[in-house]
């Protein structure tokens, strides 16, 4: 019974891993591919750590696997949004075939300052806040 | 089929193609924003056949190098991303 719950776990876990890698491989855009690794990997690792530690049933192993999924669930958002940060700033062309893009002339490209408004050559306001 | 052989000789496979898979990815990325992604999910890939080769050997002491991996993984992530703005902001 346990070996059949630590098996499902561990197809689930795989398969979500599996379908991480081959997003990456099939994505178009960098963005997107950052969109693959922070989801499908994460939820592929989930499982599988969740599969160890059903299967060695011990308080310290299971406290080790939960501060393990706690770590990624906390740093794979952050060190996405920093690399398609960089990668923005750096000059990644967004996919032929992208709607929208909502950072377009929004940004000082030497300070990189965001400003809200269309403001494309003067120096962006100081933030004032309506008091 | 016991759950040693399963894990033995289905699982690992699929997580050894997965490997490979971002391993061309990591080769043939046409952005350094790309071969930081690919190296992320690399290490993060590795934490899981780390834990299922824990699973197959009955030692869980190796989910403390899994753990110390995401720690590497995501300190290279902020590093690669940190030097990547710096770089273009100062020439």
């Amino acid at each position: 019974m346990i070996d059949l719950l630590v098996g499902t776990l561990a197809t689930f876990g795989t398969i979500f891993v599996l379908l991480a890698a081959v997003g990456l491989i099939r994505m178009p855009d960098t963005y997107l591919r950052i969109s693959v690794t922070t989801k499908a990997a994460t939820l592929g690792i989930g499982l599988l750590l969740m599969a160890a530690a059903i299967h060695f049933d011990n308080l310290s192993t299971t406290a080790r696997v939960l501060a393990i999924i706690l770590f990624i669930i906390l740093t794979a958002p952050v060190g996405a949004h920093l690399i398609g940060r960089a990668s923005y700033f750096i000059g990644v062309k967004l996919w032929d075939k992208s709607v929208m893009d909502d950072l377009a002339g929004k940004y000082k490209k030497s300070t990189h300052r965001l400003s809200s408004e269309d403001t494309d050559n003067e120096p962006p306001k100081e933030q004032n806040t309506p008091e | 089929m016991t759950l040693h052989d399963y894990l033995n000789f289905i699982i690992l496979p699929i997580l050894a193609v997965s490997i490979l898979l971002l391993f061309i990815r990591f080769l043939m990325g046409p952005s350094i924003a790309d071969r930081v992604v690919a190296l992320d999910l690399l290490i993060t890939t590795s934490i899981g056949i780390i834990t299922i080769y824990s699973i197959l050997y009955d030692h869980p002491t190796f989910l403390d190098i899994a753990m110390i991996l995401a720690l590497i993984a995501f300190l290279g992530t902020v590093a690669f991303s940190y030097y990547l703005e710096k770089r273009n902001k100062n020439d």
